[in-house]
């Protein structure tokens, strides 16, 4: 049974052999391994971070962006809204005014008119005072020449004035 | 502890336990006749030479192909002698010793210690060697490309080292396992590469000898051991849960337990390799027993299978010798993170002491 029997001589190398290879494979492979390993890995683990915090804040950004629009959106909207109603009060404002002044206009014209008539008829009057001085007047020269006449000529003025 | 490993062998291995006495019958009434089991011992032991192969006669006229490896011996009487093999070769003495059955004894029959490059030591540095190239030509590649998408040798090896550490070392161990992965690793891929040179014709059977599995199987102990915190020995010699009449009996238990670890590892690297060893060289021993050609395609066929099976076997052994030295070493430095199903109660201070870490 030499083969379930261990060997002190083999024991011995194994145990100097693989003592030599862990050390050296410890210092100049594993640990520059591992390391470089673990360094890949956060660099990689960092460039996620990265990337996502990118994608993060492109969202913001668009959202910032949409909300900006949104904004802008509403503004135009308001000024828009706001010279509409500027415009319609304008419009209105002079209809007013046209048909304040159409109506002073007619007034002014009325008074005019009124006017015209007043002096139309303070002439008329005139007129016929003067007429009627005139008519007197004449009387009062013929007075003397013939009474009957007079009472005739008397009588085809105020036949005259009648007609008038 | 020999005994012990004998009776285990006897039911691990029962095929070759089975061919051991055909050698002595066989020789004794037909000197050329091939036995197998003498055969596939001499294969899957060590020798003081590396036999490649040999051409006609094997006992007297044949010419052997053998490179003869220096033999290192200490005698207390007569201190060290380093010799070629070649020197001791076809039962020859020299220097007062000589080889018996592979085994190096003195003339005298005084104690010899024996520390020659056998086949398995010469086998043993030739991985090594390859372990250091390999691997320090994957280190290169980190130095050279940085954190850059790895290359070649380095694109190889790097998911399996990522494996090791995420998969074995990182769940196994815990937080801690970064001053465990160096040990891990080399482990890893040291019974990986001797698995495989194992499997090469003419390859030493290195990880199916016991010594070398028992040294690896050790190593894990000490490192287990000198890692260990006291919530280990506190569940060895105060198991929680456990009422303390029991406690007589659990101790030795538990105590037994420390080393029955390791000695299962011991024990199934060796016993996997060895027999994958034993089951190729006996279905390539069949063409002989039968002294028929026609056999040959079925054996060879088989021989292939279970060679493309050993493959499978050399890193899925390299894996569970890693992974349990990792469970190992992770059951001694864990903190108490169950702590909340065990019923002990004079700990609870220690417990919110170990948290608080």
């Amino acid at each position: 049974m030499q083969i379930v029997t261990p060997e002190l001589g083999l024991i011995f190398w194994q145990l100097v052999i693989f003592g030599i290879v862990l050390i050296l494979l410890r210092a100049f492979a594993w640990k520059p391994i591992l390391s470089s390993l673990k360094e890949r890995e956060s660099s990689i683990e960092g460039a996620l971070r990265m990337a996502d915090q990118a994608k993060l804040e492109m969202q913001q950004l668009k959202a910032g962006n949409e909300k900006l629009l949104a904004e802008a959106r509403m503004e135009r909207d308001r000024i828009l809204k706001e010279a509409t109603d500027v415009s319609n009060q304008l419009i209105e404002q002079a209809k007013n005014k046209a048909n304040e002044e159409g109506a002073r206009m007619i007034v002014q014209a009325r008074e005019a008119i009124q006017n015209e008539k007043n002096a139309a008829l303070a002439e008329v009057k005139n007129t016929a005072a003067k007429l009627s001085i005139d008519i007197a007047e004449r009387i009062l020269r013929r007075e003397l020449a013939d009474q009957p006449a007079q009472q005739q000529l008397v009588d085809s003025y105020l036949q005259e004035v009648k007609l008038n | 502890m020999k005994r012990l490993l004998l009776a285990l062998f006897c039911l691990l291995s029962f095929s070759v336990y089975a061919n051991e006495p055909t050698p002595t019958q066989e020789e004794a009434t037909d000197k050329e006749a091939f036995s197998p089991g003498e055969m596939i011992l001499h294969h899957i032991g060590d020798a003081h030479e590396w036999h490649f192969a040999t051409l006609g006669d094997e006992n007297e006229h044949g010419t052997h192909f053998t490179i003869p490896l220096p033999v290192i011996a200490y005698r207390p009487s007569q201190g060290l002698s380093v010799f070629s093999s070649s020197q001791l070769a076809e039962g020859k003495t020299y220097q007062g010793l000589k080889l018996e059955h592979e085994h190096l004894v003195s003339e005298d029959g005084s104690k010899v210690y024996d520390f020659s490059i056998t086949k398995n030591v010469a086998s043993l540095i030739l991985s090594a060697v390859l372990l250091l190239l390999v691997f320090t030509a994957v280190a290169r590649g980190y130095a050279k490309r940085g954190s850059g998408a790895p290359k070649g040798i380095q694109s190889f090896f790097e998911p399996i080292i990522v494996f090791v550490r995420d998969e074995v070392a990182k769940k196994s161990i815990g937080p801690k396992y970064e001053r465990y992965m160096p040990y891990l690793l080399t482990v890893f891929f040291f019974i990986w590469f001797n698995n495989l040179l194992g499997l090469l014709p003419g390859g030493a059977n290195l990880t199916g000898n016991i010594a070398v599995t028992l040294t690896l199987a050790v190593l894990t102990l000490l490192i287990t051991l000198f890692s260990s915190n006291k919530n280990y020995w506190h569940h060895i010699f105060a198991t929680p849960g456990v009422p303390k009449p029991l406690l007589p009996i659990m101790i030795p238990v538990e105590i037994i337990g420390i080393f029955v670890k390791p000695f299962s590892l011991m024990v199934r690297l060796f016993a996997n390799i060895t027999a994958g060893h034993i089951v190729i060289l006996s279905f390539i021993s069949l063409i002989f027993i039968f002294r028929n050609i026609g056999v040959a395609p079925v054996t060879l066929a088989f021989g292939l299978f279970i060679n493309m099976l050993e493959l499978l076997v050399a890193i899925l052994q390299a894996y569970i010798f890693t992974l349990l030295t990792a469970m190992y070493i992770g059951g001694a430095v864990e903190e108490h993170h169950d702590a909340d199903y065990q019923i002990g109660g004079g700990d609870g201070p220690e417990q919110a002491h170990a948290h608080a870490h």
